[in-house]
């Protein structure tokens, strides 16, 4: 097992050792992954219905304002 | 109302812009993937070494697109969340469930044998990395179905019921929500869209190369799988596209009138091939619809229906109820006005089962819930004013659905020349008007793209969901100043995404024509 998961561990350690355009390739990918997840999740995308603990709460919070 | 108006605006053109965006990206994966496996399978069953070199050379274009692409989508699950919580809670686990197939089923798939496509070439066997890019390309095909599922029923809602204690609607056919018509079409339309785009981009790169006078030979080999697999996959577009008609026709026949500018609908109704709309025609008036019309005689009904004489009906007629069978006789059916009025009944009832609810009054929740499943068919409508509130854009998806279709003729027309000039008229590819017009293949694909997502998703206005959700209903509660930052702030970020993603490739191809590719 140990064998198994080093051989994979190696497996992905050599191919991004061995691309041949990987680093511009990787700093635009690093870069919008932590802008998507770290800045517009985090700061300007939060799930409206997450302030309400239980399902029957955000269920009444929907049913409130769509009765309205 | 001006506040919630402007949030609801804002929050569209937000969604709108997010998809387009990540519409750029997709196609190309759906194709490319599928183009770069046909392509090995040529290299694995005659080993000559310069297929493989071209299949690595876009297999490398492949992993740009998709390494800047991934993700992309994510940001519009966010905006369910945020943007359009009533809507993202209402389609409870009809919308999730097929989400949470993608990401654990394909994306998964996807990721894993990405993986062994890219970095398995000497480190597994010729047979098992085949396979894996294969399944790559299946794997891509497949996060697509449940995407557009969810697209489907949005446009299509069956296979639930609606619970109001939950406030959701609860799946009970999961064979009716993934496989009716509409998400069958919807499905193999766009897949197969993306194979005529990702054809047109082998098209345009090959021939970039080869007005570089560069690896001539493996560029026309490429040009040639381009051109075919851009030609198959659109006419697949073009029959799953006819099949799209007819299922249109039948649960969303407003959005097909608007596609036509149709007010007043008849038997071997004509199918416009251009026209100016009048933008002044409203539903109701007198005046002239279209001018300078060239139609299909009956072109429309055979389009619908598959019938010459068959009856298709304008906004007008449907707002009117009013319907013709294919002999003529006069169908009554449900009008706007009365569908409004059992709209409203629904929303009536929904808000008195939300007091009893809150006296605990069981019986009357048992009561009014019966009311609101009665009235539920046309629930969405009780949030409409007047029945005009219920027409599309008329001019966006009039023009939109030109666009598409005389894009997707002309790219016919280029992959035909490609395969004709590259097959039996090879010295046709020293002539530089074959080069420009291999180039042109990649604008009109993405322009016959695009155009076909605006008609299927402006021409289903004013419903986020069909007949049960209007768009306004479904906003949630924020400022339309918030929404109105986060639109320019996805517009910078996905243009330096997209600038990225073109000085990448654009650098990889230009390097490539000073290379032999094939060694």
């Amino acid at each position: 097992m140990k064998d198994k998961l080093r051989n994979i561990y190696r497996f992905y350690l050599d191919g991004f050792r061995e691309m041949t355009i990987g680093k511009t390739l990787w700093a635009v990918i690093i870069v919008k992954l932590a802008i998507i997840f770290l800045v517009l999740k985090l700061l300007f995308f939060p799930s409206k219905l997450s302030e309400y603990d239980s399902d029957a709460e955000k269920a009444q919070a929907v049913r409130t304002s769509i009765i309205k | 109302m001006n506040e919630l108006m402007s949030t609801v605006d804002w929050s569209r053109a937000q969604f709108a812009l997010t998809a387009m965006y990540h519409w750029l990206f997709v196609p190309l994966t759906l194709g490319l993937a599928v183009i770069v496996a046909v392509m090995e399978t040529l290299w694995y069953r005659t080993r000559r070494e310069s297929l493989l070199g071209i299949t690595k050379f876009w297999m490398t274009l492949f992993g740009i697109n998709f390494a800047i692409g991934v993700a992309t989508g994510i940001i519009l699950e966010f905006e369910f969340g945020t943007n359009w919580s009533n809507y993202s809670w209402f389609v409870g686990d009809i919308f999730g469930a097929p989400l949470a197939i993608e990401g654990i089923f394909a994306f998964f798939m996807e990721a894993t044998f990405v993986a062994v496509m890219f970095f398995g070439w000497n480190k597994v066997s010729p047979r098992f990395h085949l396979v894996s890019t294969w399944l790559v390309a299946v794997g891509v095909s497949l996060s697509a179905l449940w995407i557009l599922v969810a697209n489907a029923w949005m446009q299509n809602p069956v296979g639930m019921r609606f619970d109001p204690a939950q406030m959701r609607n609860v799946m009970d056919d999961f064979c009716a929500v993934a496989f009716n018509a509409v998400s069958m079409n919807k499905f193999f339309h766009a897949v197969m869209s993306g194979w005529a785009l990702a054809g047109a981009f082998v098209v345009a790169v090959s021939s970039y190369m080869l007005m570089r006078r560069s690896n001539v030979e493996a560029m026309r080999w490429s040009l040639r799988v381009g051109a075919w697999t851009g030609l198959i996959g659109l006419v697949f577009t073009i029959y799953t596209g006819d099949g799209s008609a007819v299922a249109i026709a039948r649960v969303q026949p407003m959005k097909l009138a608007a596609m036509e500018g149709l007010y007043d609908g008849k038997c071997g109704q004509e199918l416009v091939g251009f026209g100016i709309l009048n933008t002044d025609k409203k539903p109701g008036d007198d005046r002239q619809a279209i001018f300078a019309e060239i139609s299909i005689p009956k072109g429309l009904s055979v389009l619908a229906n598959h019938d010459a004489d068959s009856f298709v009906p304008g906004i007008n007629d449907l707002i009117n109820g009013i319907s013709l069978t294919p002999e003529g006789d006069t169908v009554s059916t449900v009008s706007y006005a009365e569908r409004i009025a059992i709209g409203k009944t629904g929303r009536q009832a929904l808000a008195a089962y939300n007091d009893a609810m809150q006296r605990g009054d069981s019986a009357a929740m048992d009561s009014t819930a019966a009311v609101v499943e009665a009235n539920f068919r046309y629930f969405g409508y009780g949030y409409l004013d007047n029945p005009a509130d219920a027409v599309p854009p008329v001019a966006l998806t009039f023009y939109a659905f030109r666009v598409m279709v005389m894009m997707g003729g002309l790219l016919l027309l280029i992959f035909a020349a490609c395969i004709f000039a590259a097959g039996t008229r090879r010295q046709l590819w020293n002539k530089p008007l074959m080069h420009w017009v291999g180039l042109a293949a990649l604008p009109v694909a993405y322009l016959c793209s695009e155009a076909g997502w605006v008609v299927a998703e402006v021409g289903r206005q004013p419903w986020i969901i069909q007949d049960l959700m209007p768009t306004n209903v479904a906003i949630s509660d924020v400022s339309s100043a918030t929404v109105q930052f986060t639109f320019w702030l996805f517009a910078v970020l996905f243009t330096v995404l997209l600038v990225a993603e073109v000085s990448i490739m654009t650098r990889y191809i230009r390097n490539s024509t000073k290379r032999d590719i094939t060694k």
